[in-house]
């Protein structure tokens, strides 16, 4: 078994020698998102799509609207996790309590154009996902799988709450920016040479 | 009497933070047997997750379910009133969020506005009234991702034993590693589409070591046990020997026409516990 222990962001170069059953411990930065951030951001993609339509029409310059974190050949993690909220001195802090994976099949419709749109290099999640997902990591990124229901030994591996957005999504839902240290093991299970992992092969 | 919401929030602590001795050990001798090497660390993990929760007393899982008691109570000789035992109960839930804490998981289905884990209609209670000088509460956490893997089938009385054993194993190759295999199965079999689900969900709370008293549906755990692990899913669906750590039935007489059959899935992290009155007003955890 080949062991990796890399670092966001990650380059393509470290992306292509990943490959199906390889294992990979991550550092660096990782935002959660599940169901409701992905049916926001895709409903913020659509949105744009059409002032940028009504712009060309009318011979307007267009902006995107932004999201409030930065995706761009990030990593997104699967996962609702448990936050405690620590008043202390006038300084919200948060601390991660428990936060392992999510079933990530639930966003097999909702993350390809998400992938695409933001050269997203790894998805973290449970159970693996469909052939539409497949495609999109080609070239792109990886699937990494992390052991469900493992929420305290992943809640270890996570150093730092950086930042939250979309709390109004509520806890499990909203997109926590979290700073991992050595996060896994994570099993490579679809890679970016179109492989998917077959178990026992 | 009544139990005390400290009593409560003590029973749900002990439900989430550990899981049964029974469960436990069903999954250190999956990891003594495996001989794959990448189920071994997802075995691994579990372990020393499972560890992490007993010294830190925090939730093994952030999916702290959806609220379920299951209460057992003798209606002519206990002087509990119902509606008040609930209100101490969803006090408890309550108060169990912010202390422990819970993840809030309760939404509304139609505006998915979250409630926190006391919502319409939930806790759910299911009551089982007995004969027996006993009243006690369990409490199970029921996590979504096993969950949203349950599967009803009404199948045709000509389909028979071999119709119910396929739709099971259906069932388990369809959900893959996405129900946090090894799991526990539970199997409803007969009564009508409603009860068949209150079955299989009813048939996870049996400790593993237990098996169905009655002969021909104990051969039939047995043999569904054997099929479902031969498949292979393996822990988290990554291959392996362990896909499953039991299975249950539990059946009711049906109707000549139908035969209902519902399987429900009970991740690894099978979080129950009960909690039981000694003597009147002492309730302990069991």
């Amino acid at each position: 078994m080949r062991k990796f222990y890399l670092k966001t962001p990650m380059s393509m170069d470290e992306i292509r020698e990943l490959e199906v059953g390889d294992v990979v411990y991550l550092s660096g930065t990782v935002h959660t998102a599940r169901d409701e951030a992905h049916r926001k951001i895709l409903d913020m993609l659509k949105e744009d799509d059409r002032k940028s339509k009504i712009c060309e029409l009318e011979n307007r310059r267009f902006s995107n609207e932004e999201l409030p974190f930065d995706l761009n050949e990030g990593v997104i993690y699967h996962c609702g996790p448990i936050v405690l909220r620590e008043v202390s001195d006038e300084e919200k802090r948060w601390r991660i309590i428990s936060a392992g994976p999510t079933t990530s099949s639930r966003m097999n419709d909702l993350a390809p154009e998400i992938i695409e749109k933001y050269e997203i290099r790894a998805i973290i999640g449970k159970g693996g996902m469909g052939e539409k997902v497949r495609e999109k990591l080609f070239q792109r990124g990886v699937y990494l799988a992390y052991t469900g229901g493992a929420a305290l030994l992943a809640a270890s591996k996570i150093k730092e709450v950086l930042n939250v957005y979309w709390e109004d999504l509520g806890m499990a839902e909203a997109v926590w920016e979290l700073e991992v240290r050595d996060f896994g093991p994570l099993i490579v299970t679809m890679d970016s040479h179109k492989k998917v992992f077959c178990r026992g092969g | 009497m009544i139990p005390k919401k400290e009593a409560i929030v003590k029973l749900i602590k002990k439900a989430v933070t550990s899981v049964p001795k029974d469960v436990e050990e069903a999954i250190k001798t999956a990891f003594k047997e495996e001989d794959n090497d990448i189920a071994k660390i997802q075995l691994k993990n579990i372990i020393d997750n499972i560890e992490l929760a007993e010294k830190s007393g925090l939730p093994l899982c952030q999916d702290t379910g959806i609220p379920l008691f299951y209460i057992k109570i003798n209606p002519s000789s206990s002087k509990v009133e119902i509606k008040k035992l609930e209100a101490v109960i969803e006090e408890g839930v309550r108060e169990a969020t912010e202390e422990i804490p819970l993840r809030p998981n309760v939404v509304d289905p139609i505006t998915r506005e979250n409630r926190g884990n006391v919502g319409e209609k939930i806790p759910i209670f299911h009551y089982d009234f007995t004969e027996e000088d006993l009243f006690e509460v369990t409490f199970v956490p029921k996590g979504a991702g096993s969950e949203n893997m349950s599967r009803l089938a009404i199948l045709n009385p000509s389909d028979g034993l071999e119709g119910v054993k396929k739709f099971v194993l259906n069932a388990v190759e369809e959900a893959g590693g996405r129900p946090c295999p090894p799991t526990i199965i539970g199997v409803g079999i007969g009564g009508t589409s409603d009860f068949s689900c209150f079955l299989a969900k009813k048939a996870l709370l049996r400790s593993l070591d237990k098996r169905n008293e009655r002969e021909d549906i104990k051969r039939l755990e047995e043999e569904l046990f054997e099929i479902l692990n031969d498949t292979g899913i393996g822990p988290m669906g990554l291959g392996g020997r362990t896909t499953v750590l039991g299975v249950h039935i539990e059946c009711a007489d049906t109707h000549t026409a139908s035969l209902p059959v519902a399987v429900n899935f009970q991740c690894w992290a099978a979080r129950r516990a009960v909690l039981r009155e000694k003597e009147d007003g002492v309730f302990e955890i069991v």
